[in-house]
């Protein structure tokens, strides 16, 4: 075990862990946060506490992921690059270990132009690859990225994001290998609706021994509408929405299509209990 | 070559029209390449000043100069005769040529009349596009000679990111992904080993992260 985090321990005994998220407020009122993860007591190892998802100003990760911490939940920071630089992240992660947080995920994050700040610049310092390296060595070298010692290593289970769809193909399995060569813990996948594909990726994971050495979650998102797989297909970008799915949610009522998008998940979740190197799932239930 | 884009010409209107008589510079290096302030677009610019101030019926004289390189203090020296008469100066070179010009003559309103936007190459007659950031420490050599710092819109080391598609970026698909173009060179190259080193945090201290640049050549340097 590299660290005390709930998430490690239930990873490393090999069952199955589920994470989901929980994105913090646009204002300041914590009952928000509480209300959103009080959803999710007693389903989930890890709650995912975005960081100004889709590049939209929200309650800070940390902030909401403390808030999450004091109700007796096990909450996960994750930190994009986009918004700051490399002071910035090590000093957050400092702040997020000395509260109790030893879950994080480092992304790059959606580019600006996507938010409501479209002017702001990026900062993208460092890259996620980067951002886990420096994780990696503040908590097994205990030093921070510009080379000085910590004075008590923040010790966090390092995870980063992985999307198997996007292009170009041939390089997904040798960019996860590159997190991997920096000391990445876990992965959460994007959302999974071309389980095929997703296969074929496991199956590249699998053949260079990548599972053995991360922990894979396959990422899980309901379709609620016909709108949404629509929308999810040609708006989202590096989304792989096959059109059979498409066809099928068309073809109930839409007051039942939410609940057939569910029973899609579980069937996808089912079919991929059996994949070799799935290590448990990140159910990501947008609003 | 530095890129620049001519301002609209109200702003242009805008900005020298408490003035009588100005100096419109132009620069025979990049500006003119690019075709945003070179010898001609300095004729065009002046008659549209001229002709707006005509209709206005406001007194207004304009001189064209274009300099050989108006970032080049020897070029600029060749102002001295003719800055007198002028209220202001309106540069149509890149940023650098404005401020050799506004060091050099200490009491003249300088004023630039383009938009200075970037380092890049000519694509295709009338299209340029970024190339460098001029970072200071080039890692074309890992990437196959393609810039992850200037041409990939999160600058990613080590890239691609979750958002590329067929061979564009996320951010707008008239962007080509600078990752998916890094592949296909280091598939061309038979060099896709190269892929799997992973790039280290670059140190931004030869870029700007040190403060304004210089650079001294000893052997040079008088
Ligand atoms: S790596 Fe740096 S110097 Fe080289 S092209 Fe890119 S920005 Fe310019
Ligand atoms: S799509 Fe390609 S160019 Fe655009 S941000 Fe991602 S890696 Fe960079």
């Amino acid at each position: 075990m590299k660290t005390e985090s709930t998430l490690e321990k239930i990873l490393v005994s090999g069952q199955l862990a589920v994470t989901s998220e929980c994105g913090p407020p646009r204002g300041a009122l914590p009952d928000k946060v509480r209300e959103k993860a009080e959803m999710l007591r007693g389903c989930v190892d890890a709650v995912n506490v975005t960081d100004n998802q889709t590049a939209m100003v929200r309650m800070s990760s940390l902030s909401a992921c403390i808030i999450i911490k004091q109700m007796g939940l096990n909450p996960l920071l994750q930190m994009v690059t986009r918004d700051r630089n490399r002071l910035a992240m090590q000093s957050e992660v400092l702040g997020a270990y000395a509260h109790g947080i030893d879950n994080m995920l480092c992304l790059s994050g959606d580019h600006p132009h996507f938010g409501d700040h479209p002017a702001a610049a990026s900062v993208h310092d460092l890259d996620s690859i980067q951002a886990v390296d420096m994780v990696r060595k503040m908590r097994d070298e205990g030093l921070f990225q510009g080379g000085q010692k910590i004075d008590g290593p923040p010790k966090m289970f390092i995870g980063a994001a992985a999307n198997p769809f996007a292009d170009p193909f041939e390089l997904r399995v040798a960019r996860l290998a590159k997190k991997v060569k920096a000391g990445v813990d876990f992965i959460q996948t994007q959302c999974i609706y071309n389980v095929d594909k997703f296969e074929k990726w496991m199956e590249g994971i699998v053949d260079r021994g990548l599972h053995e050495k991360v922990y894979i979650l396959a990422g899980i998102t309901p379709m609620k509408s016909v709108g949404m797989a629509k929308y999810m297909k040609n708006k989202v970008p590096g989304m792989d929405v096959p059109d059979e799915l498409i066809k099928r949610i068309a073809g109930v009522p839409k007051e039942n299509q939410a609940e057939e998008g569910i029973k899609m998940c579980l069937e996808t979740i089912e079919r991929l209990k059996n994949v070799k190197g799935v290590a448990g799932f990140h159910i990501m239930a947008i609003e | 070559m530095i890129t620049a884009e001519r301002k609209p010409i109200e702003d242009l209107i805008n900005s020298v029209s408490s003035c009588r008589r100005i100096l419109l510079l132009g620069c025979n290096e990049c500006v003119t390449v690019c075709s945003a302030g070179g010898r001609k677009e300095v004729a065009l610019l002046s008659s549209a000043l001229q002709m707006h101030f005509m209709k206005e019926g406001k007194p207004f004289e304009i001189k064209e100069i274009t300099l050989e390189r108006q970032c080049d203090p020897e070029y600029v020296e060749e102002l001295v005769p003719h800055i007198d008469s002028a209220d202001a100066v309106l540069s149509m070179a890149c940023g650098c040529g404005v401020q050799e010009v506004a060091r050099r003559f200490k009491d003249k309103v300088v004023l630039p009349a383009v938009n200075t936007k970037f380092m890049g190459a000519s694509e295709r007659q009338g299209v340029w596009a970024e190339r460098c950031a001029g970072c200071g420490d080039c890692v074309l050599g890992m990437t196959g000679g393609v810039c992850p710092i200037a041409r990939c819109s999160k600058q990613l080391l080590n890239g691609p990111c979750g958002g590329s598609t067929k061979g564009k970026c996320e951010v707008d698909p008239d962007i080509d992904c600078a990752w998916q173009l890094i592949w296909d060179r280091l598939k061309a190259l038979g060099m896709t080993e190269k892929y799997e080193e992973n790039i280290p945090a670059k140190d931004w201290r030869t870029g700007r992260g040190a403060g304004p640049r210089k650079i001294v050549r000893e052997d040079l340097a008088s």
